[in-house]
């Protein structure tokens, strides 16, 4: 083996992420020489072939970007169309597309909080050998979990690519009626998510707190789903529309996945921990109550505490979905007629792992001429890099297996979707 | 290949080009995950567990199609390993909506993308499974249906034949009671010749069928072309119509003609 100074740790295949990837580090003495996430996911070329498709498939199309967030891709896809072709939906489309993105939310954090993240508090390799020990939290977090794609399947048929929304509205709406068998389990849901805030911060976490930029989207009255503008802590305040001019892509070739940067800024955030401090003062009193109750108020900058953040928004989540629950009508029709024109149009919504940005331009026949689509993940990689730049140098006294499992944890922090990103994981350490 | 007779049965679940979303399916079996954890040895699944145990296995769930040299050499490697290989999903079992870079030039793809596109390797096309190695059960759809998998686990288990029908959603619609989207309202749908699976989901949402469980067992592509001439569309539209989600499937590929740009 090898001596603290002089050595190389080596992990396959990062599990419990969702996609293929590997980390590589390099240490020399206290000196981390270089991390690269190596994102080796193939590529599947969607800005490519959505060329000469028309406006109207891009939602179903980019929804197979990614199995585990297809609603934020169609909402994203949607709003960007919208924005094209001079769109207004009913206010009750919008409340319904709220509600769809709210069970996404739900099932999404559900299934990282506890099939993905909580192994990693607790010393499990997965939720089934948690379950042995703590039956009732994983079937807690399983029966969440569900709640979220119950109302992703009323509203779009099924869990995974749901066949309902539409550039417009939605192909179909439900009745007042339909929604609500949802009530009752989304009460449970609302409890269940405050007894995750409250188990999920005993849990114990290292002390590490990045000097993060925050980005998410702020909307003037609620926690932001589809709309807002884009802000940070830096003082950044734009529209989706300039998002271009003040984030960058570069090609790394180590990854598969493009990096995003915030032009003369560098590497940023963008997921819950941005949202929650960006946008505290928007969640409901309950929501702000269970944080202050987990001693989470903002800016929370601990990432390893980024599941208690993920806790506070499953509560946000339930809480809305029974707000909409209450205050939703029909609208008149369920969509708008679309009439297609060249145009540019661009949206960023807040998918559960944050800012999804996408850019078409059309031509007047409403097929696409360019697409363009910055995934959160790729927003976050540098970030996840830079991460374990920092927090590397404080672990060289642990073993390889410790740091080894310090780096796969910081890694989940950020709930990676390597699918998404491509467009991840592996550690190798080699230590010299 | 099971060592011990009592021992469970070893699964691993294999990702390839994909969304994820096949695999996914089998964690929103929130009733049942545990119960099949208990049934089963669920030995390797890295998006789920880090525990990855070394085969051979007794059955392989294969998600995603094959579009590097490296996965070309990996499904053999897992072929190998399992006694039964299962494809999950049309990325596996046709290629998936990746397969749409078969039309073009794949060099101009990637250009399209990044911006060093030396620093990517790719394969031309995107296949599925079965044409690199011989495949058991393929199990349909983009995603799939979680009851399927289900069915198509247990089938295995018990060493009969999975009850997954091969008709169209036509008949499931009809079975649905749903009123026809094409005959009704003139939509476009592919439901006559798309493979059972999803329980007529798009129509009973007031939309054609957009063909993700693929093609049936011998459809009438041709007929529905013709059909769809007659409702107005575009040989353009047919185009993309039949280059979906299951492009690459043959009766979907011949459908879509040759010489249009996708
Ligand atoms: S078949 Fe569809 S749902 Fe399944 S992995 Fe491929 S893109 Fe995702
Ligand atoms: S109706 Fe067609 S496109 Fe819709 S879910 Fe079923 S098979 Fe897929």
């Amino acid at each position: 083996m090898s001596t603290p100074r002089n050595r190389t740790i080596k992990v396959d295949y990062m599990a419990r992420v969702e996609g293929e990837g590997a980390l590589y580090v390099k240490m020399k003495g206290e000196r981390v020489e270089d991390v690269q996430l190596k994102i080796f996911e193939p590529p599947r070329l969607f800005e490519a072939f959505l060329r000469g498709r028309t406006f109207s498939e891009a939602p179903d199309i980019t929804a197979r970007i990614c199995g585990i967030c297809p609603i934020a891709y169609q909402m994203s896809a949607i709003h960007a169309m919208e924005r094209a072709l001079g769109i207004d939906v009913h206010p009750m489309v919008r409340l319904l597309r709220r509600l769809f993105y709210c069970g996404e939310w739900i099932e999404s954090h559900g299934l990282h909080v506890f099939l993905l993240h909580a192994p990693d508090f607790l010393g499990y390799p997965d939720a089934i050998a948690l379950a042995r020990d703590h039956k009732e939290t994983v079937e807690m977090g399983l029966r969440l979990k569900k709640a979220g794609n119950q109302i992703v399947t009323l509203l779009g048929g099924r869990e995974i690519h749901p066949v309902s929304a539409a550039v417009g509205g939605f192909h179909r709406v439900p009745s007042r009626a339909e929604l609500e068998p949802l009530r009752e389990e989304l009460k449970w849901a609302l409890d269940a998510s405050i007894a995750t805030a409250k188990l999920v911060s005993t849990f114990e976490c290292i002390t590490f707190e990045p000097d993060y930029e925050f980005v998410a989207l702020r909307h003037p009255t609620e926690y932001p789903l589809n709309e807002g503008r884009i802000v940070s802590n830096r003082g950044l305040d734009i529209s989706a529309d300039e998002y271009e001019d003040h984030f960058q892509e570069r090609h790394v070739k180590h990854s598969n996945a493009l990096h995003s940067y915030h032009r003369g800024f560098g590497s940023y955030l963008v997921g819950p921990l941005s949202r929650f401090n960006l946008n505290f003062d928007k969640l409901p009193e309950i929501a702000q109550q269970v944080a202050r109750d987990c001693r989470l108020t903002p800016p929370v900058r601990n990432p390893f505490r980024s599941i208690g953040v993920r806790a506070v928004e499953l509560v946000f989540a339930c809480h809305e979905a029974l707000r909409i629950l209450d205050a939703y009508e029909p609208p008149p029709e369920p969509r708008v007629k679309v009439r297609p024109r060249s145009a540019i149009g661009r949206a960023a919504t807040e998918a559960p792992r944050g800012i999804l940005y996408h850019r078409y331009e059309l031509d007047e026949h409403g097929l696409i001429v360019t697409a363009k689509i910055v995934p959160p993940t790729s927003q976050n990689q540098p970030r996840i890099e830079d991460d374990l730049r920092e927090l590397m140098p404080g672990l060289v006294a642990e073993s390889d297996a410790e740091i080894t499992l310090r780096a796969e944890q910081a890694v989940r922090n950020y709930d990676p979707c390597i699918s998404c990103a491509t467009h991840f994981l592996k550690l190798n350490l080699d230590r010299t | 290949m099971r060592s011990k007779s009592q021992a469970r049965p070893k699964v691993g679940v294999f990702k390839f080009a994909s969304c994820d979303g096949c695999q996914l399916s089998l964690l929103d079996a929130e009733d049942e995950l545990l119960a099949v954890a208990r049934a089963i040895d669920i030995a390797y699944f890295p998006e789920a567990s880090s525990i990855m145990k070394k085969g051979p296995y007794d059955i392989g769930l294969v998600e995603g199609s094959v579009t590097t040299h490296h996965d070309a050499e990996r499904i053999q490697h897992i072929r190998r390993q399992c006694r039964t290989l299962i494809t999950i999903g049309a990325c596996a079992t046709a290629g998936g909506i990746q397969a749409l870079r078969n039309w073009a030039e794949v060099d101009e793809f990637v250009r399209a993308v990044y911006a060093s596109p030396q620093f990517i390797s790719t394969l031309k096309t995107s296949t599925s499974i079965a044409e690199h190695v011989p495949v058991d059960f393929e199990l349909r759809g983009c995603p799939i249906s979680k009851h399927q998998l289900l069915e198509v686990i247990s089938a295995t288990l018990a060493g009969r034949k999975p009850n997954v029908p091969t008709y169209s959603v036509c008949m499931e619609c009809k079975r649905r009671g749903n009123v026809c989207t094409m005959v009704a309202h003139g939509t476009p749908c592919l439901g006559p010749v798309t493979q059972a699976g999803c329980g007529a989901l798009c129509p009973a949402y007031n939309r054609g069928c957009y063909g993700c469980f693929g093609p049936m067992e011998s459809p009438n592509t041709a007929s529905l072309s013709q059909q769809f001439r007659v409702l107005g569309q575009s040989s353009g539209d047919i185009t993309r119509a039949f280059r979906g989600f299951n492009a690459w499937a043959w009766p979907f590929r011949q459908a879509s003609g040759e010489g249009h740009r996708s």
